[in-house]
């Protein structure tokens, strides 16, 4: 499996690419781990003329633990899940990532390229939602900043326009003795969710999303408001209502539906259970 | 398109070469370096019979182009022998404890192994199983791939010696 040929470029600042991504245009895509692009090159479902690798962007690296916990896009996996600190600021992070693919994949997927893909398969998207984080972008007019919960438009389709580049994710740190849990359902270790649920539950609130059960992850905003009020069956119940499964090589829709309830409950239990 | 000019260091020794931007790794090593221990199994990330050490990473080489390992120190199978030519502790306990059996998954496998007792040299069996299931085996069952890495683990701290 051969993938389309491209020119290939290493920028060593971030001015430098997104001065490349604008001048090229449509004909070109940012390459960070490649372990979701590359295999869709292979199979000419995306065939870029110019591919711009992100990896020695220096600005790009990075876990910071200060007022927000800030992950560089370039992050991997296997990065994020070494950080003690992180693991300590925001135990969420950790539990979520070791459930991603597998040891090789996580060593070269990166944070960022995960969330940015718009894979609707991809854990780190509700997870992100959960927890309440925000995406800087920075573009040739400049940078900003998306909320998670506003990023996600339906599968390959997000709020990040095509001259932009994700440079960093901000989580805002849990209350102290916040509950939580990331519950998924897998055929098989490597495999994407048939279902997977992250809640959170603390002074502030309780958070739940769902993973791999639409076109986008699922925030759901009345579960989390059921949740906090201690009505857990409200919470599964808010929760299914707002999914959107598709019959696919996981199983039919119904299935997953049902799938989703048992990880969200298991979530939620879990989630509780660890409520300090 | 043009070819690029990539240079990295396999198995301790310098190559240089040019090539296709759109070569992948183990297209370089197998056919431009004539490396054929790295296999190619699925071809879609899955299977890890393509995995090689990349700066310390186990990285699927089917998946990582070339430009993407220019500059950096690779690692395969070949790489894993002792200084004399014999094999490695590795290597030795997959053939003491019949680790394979067809052997197509081997170079993966013992690549694999080899920096997951890197970053812990004293692994339970459940943390073995766990750093190894990005590859696949369709032969053995997993059984004495476990027992293999455990035995050389054992050896690699001093703990048992290699049967002769
Ligand atoms: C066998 C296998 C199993 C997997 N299982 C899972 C799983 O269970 N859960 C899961 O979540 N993922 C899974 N993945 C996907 C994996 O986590 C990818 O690494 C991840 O989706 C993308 O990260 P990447 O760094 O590899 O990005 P790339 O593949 O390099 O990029 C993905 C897309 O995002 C864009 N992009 C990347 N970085 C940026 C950026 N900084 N700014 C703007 N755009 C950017 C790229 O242009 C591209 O379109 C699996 C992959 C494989 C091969
Ligand atoms: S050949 Fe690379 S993972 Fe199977
Ligand atoms: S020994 Fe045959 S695939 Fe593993």
């Amino acid at each position: 499996m051969i993938p389309g040929a491209f020119e290939y470029h290493r920028p060593e600042t971030l001015g430098e690419a997104t001065g490349l991504l604008s001048q090229l245009g449509d004909s070109a895509r940012v390459l960070a781990g490649g372990h979701s692009l590359i295999p869709m090159m292979k199979l000419r479902m995306a065939a870029p003329e110019h591919l711009i690798d992100l990896a020695a962007i220096a600005d790009l690296r990075g876990i910071a633990v200060g007022d927000d916990i800030r992950i560089g896009a370039m992050v991997t996996q296997a990065e994020l899940i070494a950080h003690d600190g992180l693991a300590a600021a925001c135990p969420l992070l950790r539990e979520a990532a070791l459930q991603i693919a597998d040891p090789q994949v996580r060593y070269v997927g990166t944070v960022g390229g995960n969330v940015a893909n718009g894979d609707p398969g991809n854990d780190m998207p509700g997870l992100m939602q959960c927890l309440g984080a925000r995406y800087s972008l920075a573009g040739p007019g400049g940078t900003r900043e998306v909320a998670a919960r506003d990023f996600y438009i339906s599968a390959y389709e997000t709020a990040r326009a095509d001259d932009e580049i994700l440079t960093g994710i901000l989580v805002p740190h849990p209350a102290p003795g916040t509950g939580y849990a990331y519950e998924k359902q897998k055929r098989k270790i490597g495999d994407y969710a048939t279902a997977a649920a992250a809640v959170t539950i603390g002074r502030n609130g309780a958070s739940v999303a769902m993973t791999n059960l639409a076109d986008r992850p699922i925030w759901s905003e009345a579960a989390g408001k059921a949740l906090a009020a201690g009505d857990a069956a409200g919470a599964v119940a808010a929760a299914l209502a707002e999914i959107d499964p598709g019959d696919d090589n996981r199983g039919p829709a119904e299935f997953k539906r049902h799938v989703a309830g048992v990880m969200l409950r298991r979530a939620i239990d879990r989630a509780r259970a660890r409520m300090g | 398109m043009a070819k690029m000019h990539v240079k990295m260091t396999v198995n301790g020794t310098q190559v240089e070469a040019l090539a296709e931007p759109r070569t992948l790794l183990i297209h370089f090593l197998r056919e431009e370096l004539g490396i054929t221990g790295p296999h190619i199994g699925c071809e879609t990330s899955h299977c890890g019979a393509c995995t090689v050490d990349v700066d310390g990473r186990s990285v699927k080489s089917c998946t990582m182009f070339v430009g993407q390992a220019n500059g950096a120190s690779v690692t395969t199978v070949e790489g894993l022998v002792n200084p004399d030519g014999s094999l490695g502790v590795l290597q030795e306990m997959f053939r003491e404890h019949h680790g394979l059996q067809c052997g197509f998954c081997t170079p993966g496998m013992i690549t694999r192994a080899h920096r997951l007792l890197q970053e812990n040299p004293n692994p339970s069996e459940e943390e073995v199983r766990f750093g190894m299931s990005g590859n696949l085996c369709r032969c053995t069952g997993y059984q004495n791939i476990v027992k293999a890495i455990m035995a050389a683990a054992a050896v690699l701290r001093g703990e048992k010696e290699a049967a002769e």
